[in-house]
């Protein structure tokens, strides 16, 4: 994995033009505001990702940069060139994008080859058959191109829909929910397999899902969004590890919120103990907060602090993820090596160990 | 303003041309020709338009309209393509002339031929053969003389022996008319309640139909217009209704029989009108009349052309000589009396 | 590498920001085209502004209550004839096994091609008191005369109620049935394993899933029991109609007989309002639907078995053999004096402008639909639906609607002509085959909207954007994409409305140019006049060609489980 300073910075990019910019962007959806003032930058051949509960927006958002949805302020661009404006939009047929489905919406009357080839009605047809025969070559389709879509399997109508979207070359590749319907073990496949092959092609692609694994396992970039806003946008690790505020510590991977208060500018005393802080607090002291605290930052210690009773447990393979609850009633989540086995209703003894400290200003009530 | 709109009249004179590619609408000024708009069905019409047109070599148009014939000739208006109407009965023909769709025609050919009480003073329609509203009862089951006016059939010893068609329809409506214009509308009430309690089913079908139910025992006594008889006869399926029957010229004794016309009219912006009037001329001619005896069983209008055989047999009968437009006067009032008593339900 | 062409450096120079009007070109078009059809049905409610002198009170104190009262006993009584009819031959064709199932899926279709008039004429050439079964039934008894016996009028509003009802329970029927089949066969095999009997499980799973659609069935049957004309008058029934008819020509007040067709729009939109929700329900209820799986099915032995055979065998016989025999035995008596060479060309007449009326009218709902597909609202909302009443007004009263702006705007021509170029465009419009064509369009632009809606449905939207984002603009989407997966769809309502436009009556008649018959205006002429054997013929041809639509759908019910393939079922 890259620094997460580094590419929290871009410097890795600092060569390319954005390809993408949406500049402040609000959208209805269905009379009500759906997208509020909303800009992102998507660089050549980046791959980003608008995670977000559903009816956070991000399918709208999604739809406004095909063009199929009209904005209310602000400005989207593709290649500095305006194609959204308010009042005035550039139609998605002219806009060289490629878009993939959540239903896949492959046309069910054409063959796979001919699905493939839709987007192709332009070229002659000597060099169409050949872009087909190297797209289905390259998704591995070449044995299904003259199957229907209903004869496929869910991976390979997902595979038809990426190739079909990506056969005429489009600038930018938009995907909504692609793998939302597959089942888990395909879409994990499925995920590596589509980011694999967009990185190599060095498509530039967007894609909204409800998911953080999808979004994890393809967006370099994140933006986590809610209720029409970007709320973080990051990289996968520092969503995860240094989310901006509430909602995206709670959205993204598991973890209890406790309660606690600045003691001073390196300390915050919590009702499991004081614990330190690896930067500076900016609060002042006694300020409540509230302490994100992932289940790798509990740690099985038979000499540990805290006394807690496991509640309940899920066996993940290699570890497993036990809920807590201490004996002042606190909830915690911890993930244990699978050795460390205990049932329910076991006490164990466990210490805390943060390497980098989540902290908010408590503001919102706790769950 | 006249001459600016250049652009606009490019359009117009494209679109007519479009419209008219389109529908294959009429060529203006063609051959010799008549339209006719028609309430009269068809079938009757077509023999004696045929005779025309083998004659004069004008060639006639129809069509056939049941319902909304004058709501037609209203909104086609000055352009409207009809010369001619035709009627089956006197109040269609005052309400076109009411409606001032018609033009006065002043033909001594037809005036001639048919007689003043047949034709609108003016000359804007005319009567072209007459009928006679006859009361026909079961051979079998009612003596002969037990009825012998319309009045009778009110008499309450004919309960559930009557059929008529609806109270509605201009044939009844034009009798009802009649007997408010001579008794008053409080004893056509009488009458007509009297009537409708005598009633052996709620009226339904047309003349026809009731002499068909008396022949199969339904009821006794109908009343019809007199050359169904002749239709009848002239089927062989309905010969044996007709011959069930007793035929009965009412109100001999006082006013004479009810009579109604099929008629024609000239519309007021004729495009033919030449040629219509030919046409009209024809029907009014002898020759026309005696194929209305012959074809449909109607009586002629004008005096001396001989009747058919059966008309013959039945032999000659008052008719109630009542001014037709005083009828036709009436016919508002006829239909709502017949709504009061409730005559078709 | 490949990929390295895959960017591109530059757009090119299409990408031209269109400005966004609220109206597109193809919702302009669609409130345009809803527009010109609502016309004729605005001209009805600009009539009813008109003094109607005192007809009201009088018809208040005499005839009125008669009419809303027949009207309201008719409706009701078709309604629940086709709804016991209708869903109950559903769901024995559907959900039980009984010898003959496989023909009755089809055959019960088959009354769908009669109209309800020539129905009328059949059976009261039957019924009648100088008909076969009563002269049989005397002859039989001894009976001498209608006193000596009871035998139901067939001229009656029951015999409306009975007649009607046997000809428009297939509406029911069609839709009961797509809903029964489309059903979650697991929610119907929980409920066999909870232990639930036939007719628990109807009660409490297949009924209320299905009744969106059977709402929409009843509702469509019961507008057309409103608008009919032809039986109500042949059978002596004041309803609402023939009461406005009787208004206008009787009383001679065109604006009495508007107000009164104004007042029944009343009901028609109720009725529209009560299918749009079914609709909608449906949409809930349909949506887990798995095609591929054979619903549950009770294998019926012995009497049950008879009696479900007998239950479906009723109304096919009486809604469609004994007419159908009657006319056949009237035709062939009077065969010589029917088939004329007049009478191929009034079939030749009925054919083709029926067929040219239907694809107008497909064309238009298509445009329709699809605009409302690719821009909703609420303006085109409204507009669908105003232009969709036509379905339900009388067929004279919306010829007289017609009429009257067409003639306008053909004299308003006219004059303009003559000003101009000094020559007159004479009536280009009026009294043409186009006026007839246009009046099918708005009588029928309903049932066509409706199909073709529902079949676009059925598409994801999610196929739209794919072909917009592979550079197909909307137009070239809806040919390319669209069209051969709604094939089936636009058939059967270019179908429906064929046969509906064959069997037009009322509208025909004022409409039509001079020297012009269609077969309904032919049959029309001669039951008018009380001569049944010469319509028979006729009333036959129409008959026969109603049938090859319902023939249509019939095959299309039998592979209705195979029909969209939908991507997402077909996992390996």
């Amino acid at each position: 994995m890259d620094h997460p300073d580094q590419l929290r910075s871009g410097a890795v990019r600092s060569d390319s033009q954005p390809l993408l910019e949406v500049r402040g962007i609000s959208c209805n959806y269905e009379l009500e505001r759906a997208v509020f003032d909303l800009s992102l930058t998507v660089h050549r051949g980046e791959q980003v990702c608008l995670l977000g509960p559903s009816g956070c927006g991000k399918t709208t958002v999604l739809r406004a940069i095909a063009g199929f949805h009209p904005i209310l302020t602000g400005g989207i661009f593709i290649n500095d060139q305006q194609v959204s404006a308010v009042g005035a939009m550039v139609p998605p047929e002219s806009r060289r994008v490629g878009m993939v489905f959540q239903d896949h919406a492959l046309f069910p009357h054409l063959t796979v080859r001919q699905n493939v080839a839709a987007g192709l009605s332009r070229l002659p047809e000597g060099s169409r058959g050949e872009s087909v025969g190297e797209m289905l070559e390259r998704m591995g389709l070449s044995h299904h191109a003259d199957r229907f879509p209903h004869e496929l399997s869910g991976g390979q109508q997902q595979r038809v829909a990426l190739a079909r979207a990506l056969a005429p070359r489009p600038l930018l590749l938009l995907m909504d929910e692609p793998f939302s319907s597959l089942d888990q073990e395909l879409r994990e496949h499925m995920g590596q397999e589509v980011s694999d092959m967009l990185k190599e092609s060095g498509t530039t692609c967007v894609m909204v899902t409800h998911d953080q694994h999808d979004a994890f396992a393809l967006g370099d970039k994140v933006g986590v969004m809610s209720e029409g806003s970007i709320v973080q946008w990051d990289t996968p690790y520092n969503l995860y590890h240094q989310p901006s505020n509430h909602f995206v510590a709670d959205f993204i991977g598991n973890g209890v919120f406790l309660c606690g208060e600045v003691v001073s500018p390196q300390e915050v005393s919590t009702p499991l103990g004081i614990l330190p802080s690896d930067e500076p607090l900016i609060w002042s002291s006694q300020t409540p907060l509230e302490i994100l605290l992932r289940p790798d930052d509990v740690v099985y210690d038979p000499a540990g602090p805290i006394q807690a009773r496991v509640t309940s447990r899920a066996f993940q393979g290699a570890q497993l993820l036990y809920t807590l609850r201490t004996l002042e009633g606190i909830k915690l989540l911890a993930l244990f090596p699978s050795h460390a086995n205990f049932e329910i209703g076991d006490d164990v003894r466990v210490r805390l160990d943060v390497d980098h400290l989540v902290v908010f200003e408590h503001d919102t009530p706790l769950d | 303003m006249r001459s600016g709109c250049r652009r606009c009249r490019l359009v117009a004179l494209l679109l007519v041309v479009w419209l008219m590619g389109l529908t294959g609408s009429r060529a203006v000024g063609a051959q010799e020709e008549v339209n006719v708009y028609s309430y009269r069905n068809p079938q009757l019409l077509e023999p004696l338009f045929a005779a025309f047109t083998a004659q004069s070599g004008i060639k006639i148009n129809s069509v056939f309209i049941s319902k909304g014939m004058l709501e037609r000739l209203q909104s086609e208006a000055e352009n409207s393509p009809a010369d001619l109407i035709f009627t089956a009965d006197i109040g269609r023909l005052t309400d076109m002339k009411a409606a001032g769709l018609t033009q006065p025609v002043d033909s001594e050919a037809i005036s001639n031929n048919i007689p003043a009480q047949f034709r609108d003073p003016q000359g804007h329609w005319f009567g072209l053969t007459s009928r006679a509203r006859i009361i026909v009862t079961a051979k079998d089951r009612v003596p002969v003389g037990a009825v012998t006016r319309y009045e009778d059939l009110a008499d309450p010893k004919w309960r559930g022996a009557i059929c008529t068609r609806s109270g509605k329809h201009p044939y009844m409506t034009a009798l009802i008319a009649s007997m408010i214009a001579h008794q008053g509308h409080e004893e056509s009430r009488k009458w007509l309640m009297g009537l409708k309690r005598n009633l052996a089913r709620k009226p339904q079908g047309n003349d026809r139909a009731q002499v068909k139910a008396i022949s199969q025992g339904e009821c006794d006594i109908a009343i019809i217009n007199h050359y169904y008889m002749a239709l009848m006869l002239s089927d062989p399926e309905q010969l044996a209704w007709a011959n069930s029957v007793n035929v009965i010229f009412p109100n001999q004794s006082d006013r004479g029989t009810h009579m109604n016309v099929s008629g024609m009219a000239l519309t007021r912006h004729a495009p033919h009108r030449d040629a219509a009037v030919r046409l009209m001329a024809f029907l009014a001619s002898d020759e026309g009349q005696k194929r209305y005896v012959d074809d449909n069983g109607e009586y002629p209008v004008t005096p001396g052309i001989p009747w058919n055989d059966l008309q013959g047999s039945w032999g000659s009968f008052k008719q109630d000589t009542i001014s037709l437009t005083a009828v036709a006067d009436q016919r508002a009032a006829a239909i709502r009396l017949a709504d009061e008593v409730r005559y078709d339900h | 590498m490949i990929m390295a062409t895959l960017v591109s450096p530059t757009v090119g120079a299409a990408v031209k920001l269109r400005r966004l009007n609220r109206l597109n070109r193809w919702t302009v078009g669609a409130v345009f085209a809803a527009l010109l059809v609502f016309i004729p049905i605005g001209s009805v409610l600009f009539l009813s502004l008109g003094d109607s002198g005192d007809v009201w009170p009088h018809l208040i104190g005499t005839a009125l209550p008669e009419y809303v009262g027949t009207t309201l006993l008719l409706l009701l009584g078709v309604g629940v004839s086709v709804f016991l009819t209708g869903v109950t031959t559903a769901w024995l064709v559907t959900m039980c096994r009984f010898p003959g199932r496989r023909i009755f899926e089809w055959l019960l279709l088959f009354p769908l091609a009669i109209p309800a008039y020539v129905m009328a004429y059949a059976y009261t050439d039957l019924l009648e008191y100088a008909g076969p079964v009563q002269s049989s039934l005397r002859a039989l008894f001894g009976w001498q005369s209608a006193r000596d016996y009871f035998f139901p009028p067939v001229r009656s509003l029951g015999g409306a109620i009975m007649f009607m009802g046997l000809v428009l329970y297939p509406y029911v029927y069609l839709l009961a049935r797509s809903a029964f089949l489309e059903q979650s066969v697991s929610v119907l095999e929980v409920s066999r394993v909870l232990g639930k009997g036939p007719w628990q499980t109807f009660k409490t799973v297949s009924f209320p899933a299905a009744r969106p659609a059977i709402v929409v069935g009843v509702s469509l049957a019961l507008m057309e029991t409103l608008n009919d004309y032809g039986t109500v008058d042949f059978f002596a029934v004041y309803t609402l109609t023939a009461g406005l008819i009787d208004v206008w020509l009787g009383m001679g007040s065109l604006a009495g007989g508007a107000q009164i067709a104004s007042s029944m729009l009343v009901f028609v939109i109720l009725l529209i309002f009560l299918e749009r929700m079914s609709r909608r329900h449906q949409k809930v209820y349909q949506q887990a639907s798995s095609r591929f799986k054979t619903l549950p099915t009770y294998s019926l032995k012995g009497w049950p078995s008879a009696l479900a055979f007998g239950l479906c065998a009723l109304p096919v016989i009486a809604g469609f053999v004994v007419p159908v025999l009657v006319l056949g035995q009237l035709s062939i008596v009077y065969f010589d004096r029917s088939w004329t060479p007049e009478f191929k060309s009034y079939a030749l007449n009925s054919l083709t402008l029926s067929a040219g009326a239907a694809l107008v009218t497909l064309l238009v709902a298509l445009f329709i639909a699809y605009a409302r597909r690719l821009r909703g609202g609420r303006v085109l909302r409204v507009a669908t639906r105003a232009a969709s009443l036509g379905y339900a007004v009388p067929g004279a009263v919306l010829a007289v609607g017609i009429l009257i702006p067409f003639a306008i705007f053909d004299n308003a021509l006219d004059a303009l002509m003559r000003d101009w170029f000094g020559v007159s465009s004479g009536l280009l419009l009026s009294g043409t085959v186009a006026a007839v064509t246009f009046a099918y369009v708005v009588r029928f632009l309903a049932v066509a909207v409706g199909q073709v809606e529902s079949s676009l449905e059925k598409i994801s939207p999610s196929v739209d954007m794919a072909a917009r984002t592979l550079g197909f603009r909307a137009g070239q989407t809806l040919i390319r994409y669209h069209l051969p997966l709604i094939r089936a769809g636009l058939l059967t309502a270019v179908m429906v409305v064929f046969v509906d436009c064959m069997k037009e009556l009322p509208a025909t008649l004022l409409l039509r140019p001079f020297n012009f018959e269609t077969l309904a205006t032919y049959v029309y002429r001669f039951a008018s006049d009380e001569m049944l054997g010469e319509a028979a013929l006729g009333s036959l041809t129409i008959v026969a060609v109603g049938l090859l639509p319902v023939a249509f759908l019939s095959r299309m019910i039998s592979r209705s489980r195979q029909l969209y393939p939908s991507p997402s079922t077909g996992d390996a």
